[in-house]
Formats: C-alpha cells, structure tokens, sequence
C-alpha cells in the first residue's frame, strides 16, 4: 500500500537509481564455500525416504547396494540442497543476513515485497554416500529487467549454487529462480479455515421439461419419455411429440442395454470435477432411443463402435449422480 | 534380495507412459517433508503464517516436490538408474486437503549415452499444474 504508491510512483530518474542499487547484486557471493553442518548420513537419508515414500534401495539397502553398479549406498541427489540447509534457527530466529537477504529487503522497501519461487534445476554431476562432505557455494547469477507478471511488476533473479565434496569435486549445480513483485491484491486475509471445496461434475440444468428426468436419475433410474397418443419414445425429454404433435406423454424405464454408435474422448483441457480424458459416447439403448453419456471400466484403446455396453446409475461425485456405461 | 528390477534402454521408447500416482497433500505430508529437508521456513508447518502470506493452510515446500518427483521416476526406472537433472517448474501450491496425481512420459532416448528424458506434471485437484518439468536420468546400456 504505501509501498506499493511508493513503488508506482518511482521517477524514471528514481528507477534508474533503484536498478543501479540492484544490478551491483549481480555476481555477488551470496556464500563462499563452506561445508554441511552433518556429514552425508543414513538417518538423515532415510527419514527422507519415509516421507517421500522412496523405496529405493540404492539410497538405504546397503546389502542391495554392496552388490549393485555403484558397491555402495547413495544420497538421493534430490537430497543435494539439504546437507547445507541452516535448520530450526530460520523458525526460532530467522534468517542470518547476508547479500541475498539484503537485496530482498531492498526490494521491499520499494514495494517488492511478494516473493516466488519459480523454477529449480539441479543438475547432478557425481553421486555422493554417507561419509561424503557436502561443500556449498552460491552467487546471484543475473537479475532480469523489470517486468510485468500475472502477480504484478517485479524482477526475477537467479541464484546459482555449486555444490562439492571433501576432495573439492563438484558434485552438482542449482539454478534457483525468484520472482520478487509488487502484489496485486492484498493477500485474502485468509484467516477462512473453510474446508477446501473440492470441484464437482457442473450440475445438470433442471428446466419444466427435463428436471423429471434428472429427478429419477437422482432415485437410480434412466427414464424413456414415451408418446401418450402414438407410443414414440424420444429422448432427450421435450414437450411434444414429433410424430403425432400430441403434448401428452408419459414414461418408461431403460434396462440400459445399449450398442455404442460413436464416442470420443476429451483430452484438452482437464476440466476440474471431470476424471483425465474422459470417453463420452452415443449409445442406442435396447428400446431404440439414443443417450450420450460417458464409458467407464476400460480403456479408450478397447473400445470400437457397435460394442454392447450396460448401463448403471452410479453416484461420480459428492453431489451427483450418472448413468454410465461399462463394456457388456 | 537382488529382485529389484531396473530397466535397461532397450526396454524404454519415446511416448511411454510413468504408472501415475495420486499423492494425498496432509498436513503430516507437508510438515514431515520439509522437517525431513530440513526447511524451517514457517509457512511449512505454521498455518497462521501461511495465513497472513494468503494462503488457506501450511503449503508443500519446493525440496518435497523435488523429492516426489524424483521417487516418481525412480519408482519406474529401477534403482540402476542415475539421476543426471532434475528441472522443475512450480505453479500452485499444495495444501492439505488436495490430492495430487503425477504423470511422466519418456520424451528422449540416447542409445549411445543411455540417457532417458522424462517430461513429469504433478497436478492438484483443486488449483491445477502444481510442478511440471523434466527429470534426465542414465539406464544402463544392454551389455
């Protein structure tokens, strides 16, 4: 708020200043190489697999190990940025100052103050096991011209990482991208402890002339609208009869034995609620009338047209009930 | 013993498909995994902090969805394999309550170097593309 006016507000001559201030950043050492408080070690390794749910025995069967490639367990390499981390002081004090956390602070005195991380690559040069010492190096590799993001104006930066062991190999490389923004919206105060809502199938519309059918699909059932003065069955429900005109009509109930006649799958985009790449077809029913509704219980590849398929009424989701189709 | 199986380059072909796996995001997930990465920071395990950040609960720090992703791959591979990159993108954040489902499909092959390209997308439920990116790793030439 004030920060942000401040922000807005800058001078072309006030921005250059600001940028110089923040350009003189770029390849400054945000640490020199020092090593990991802990040594690589199997408890740490394997507390890490518990919670990531890694099996992997390279990392903590060393009876597998012995007789595999490498004769030995591993560190997983995913674990390379956690040797160096500083640990509980970041809860119970914060974080030590030092050129990065200086530069962030500036960024927020001018407004700055949104932080994301956008993207981490790591790039493994040489496996490390327990005993292996891991040495870190970072520098702010480049900070990028001003731009205007989804989040707001900001800049991103990148800090490189360079890790080693005790003999001073490298064991891999980190290129850690930031965006620091001006935010949009002040954050929801989001104190909300609602239950998050998970999506639901978009419910179906339940007009005069069809909220009938989509009653009975509620109770179990699929329903044929049939002519009361010609007997035609016709589906989708509607309020006259094409063969006859007559506006009378009642119903009967599907068995749900149907042929599929077409189908498709929706593969772009995901639609939140749905299941991936859903199949929807058209499906003669036994009593000649046409739905589309969705094949479930096999796959896309297995299924052809003129297959015999049997319906069911099943609850998809917290709120809404579907016939789908499974293979006869 | 020796019955973990790893894949060697001549099992593997662009367009084949990871076995996906649905991860439920808790609040035990969240808080574990960056304990275990050692990543105090306290939007990972203090709701009220992550509150006052805009966001509904503690959410998944970026070591954890490095960890994940990698076990996805490895859990496909066998455990020969060696990682060589792990690039990752973030998008939304996990919180507790989401389910996220990770999907990988091998989209290079080396037959000379044995290095395997796997494009990986791990999508939450409710706010979408949570990490997308690529994980390298070596499988053993035949021979």
């Amino acid at each position: 708020m004030g920060h942000q006016e401040e922000a807005l507000h800058m001078t072309p001559e006030e921005q250059k200043v600001f940028e110089d201030k923040l350009y003189a950043y770029v390849g400054v050492e945000v640490c020199s190489r020092k090593p990991a408080k802990d040594a690589v070690n199997e408890t740490m390794i394997r507390h890490w697999t518990e919670v990531m749910g890694d099996t992997n025995p390279a990392y903590t069967d060393p009876e597998w190990a012995a007789q595999s490639r490498r004769g030995k367990t591993i560190a997983p390499p995913a674990m390379m940025y956690v040797w160096n981390q500083e640990g509980y002081s970041v809860a119970s004090s914060g974080r030590a100052s030092d050129p990065q956390t200086e530069m962030a602070e500036m960024l927020n005195d001018h407004g700055f103050t949104g932080v994301l991380g956008t993207n981490v690559k790591q790039e493994y040069v040489k496996e490390i096991s327990p005993g292996d010492t891991v040495y870190v190096q970072m520098v702010i590799d480049n900070i990028s011209e001003r731009k205007v993001t989804a989040r707001g104006p900001g800049y991103f930066f990148e800090t490189l990482a360079t890790f080693s062991d005790q003999n001073g190999d490298t064991i891999g490389v980190q290129r850690f991208r930031v965006l620091k923004f001006i935010p949009q919206e002040q954050p929801a105060a989001s104190a909300s402890d609602d239950k998050l809502q998970v999506p639901t199938r978009i419910a179906s519309p339940r007009g005069h002339d069809n909220g009938w059918w989509w009653n009975a699909v509620d109770e179990g059932k699929v329903l044929i609208q049939r002519c009361k003065g010609c007997q035609t069955l016709r589906h989708p429900p509607r309020p006259m009869c094409g063969e006859c005109q007559s506006m009378e009509w009642d119903s009967i109930e599907s068995t749900l034995d149907g042929e599929i006649m077409s189908f498709t799958a929706l593969r772009h985009p995901k639609i939140p609620g749905y299941p991936a790449d859903p199949i929807c077809a058209v499906i003669k029913l036994g009593e000649g009338t046409n739905i589309v509704s969705n094949i479930v219980g096999c796959d896309f590849d297995d299924i052809a047209i003129g297959m015999k398929v049997k319906g069911k009424v099943e609850q998809v989701d917290e709120k809404t009930m579907l016939p789908q189709f499974y293979p006869a | 013993m020796s019955d973990y199986k790893t894949l060697s380059l001549a099992d593997v072909s662009v367009g084949d498909q990871l076995p996906k796996l649905d991860i439920d995001i808790t609040s035990g997930l969240i808080v574990a995994g960056a304990l275990a990465t050692r990543d105090y920071e306290p939007v990972h395990h203090d709701k009220s902090v992550a509150q006052a950040a805009g966001l509904p609960d503690v959410f998944m720090n970026i070591l954890t969805s490095q960890g994940i992703m990698s076990r996805f791959v490895t859990d496909w591979s066998g455990p020969e394999a060696v990682i060589k990159s792990l690039d990752v993108k973030l998008g939304a954040p996990n919180v507790p309550g989401m389910v996220m489902t990770v999907t990988g499909e091998v989209t290079a092959c080396d037959e000379k170097t044995g290095l395997v390209d796997v494009a990986v997308t791990g999508e939450n439920n409710i706010w979408g593309m949570h990490m997308q990116g690529g994980v390298q790793i070596a499988l053993p030439v035949e021979g």
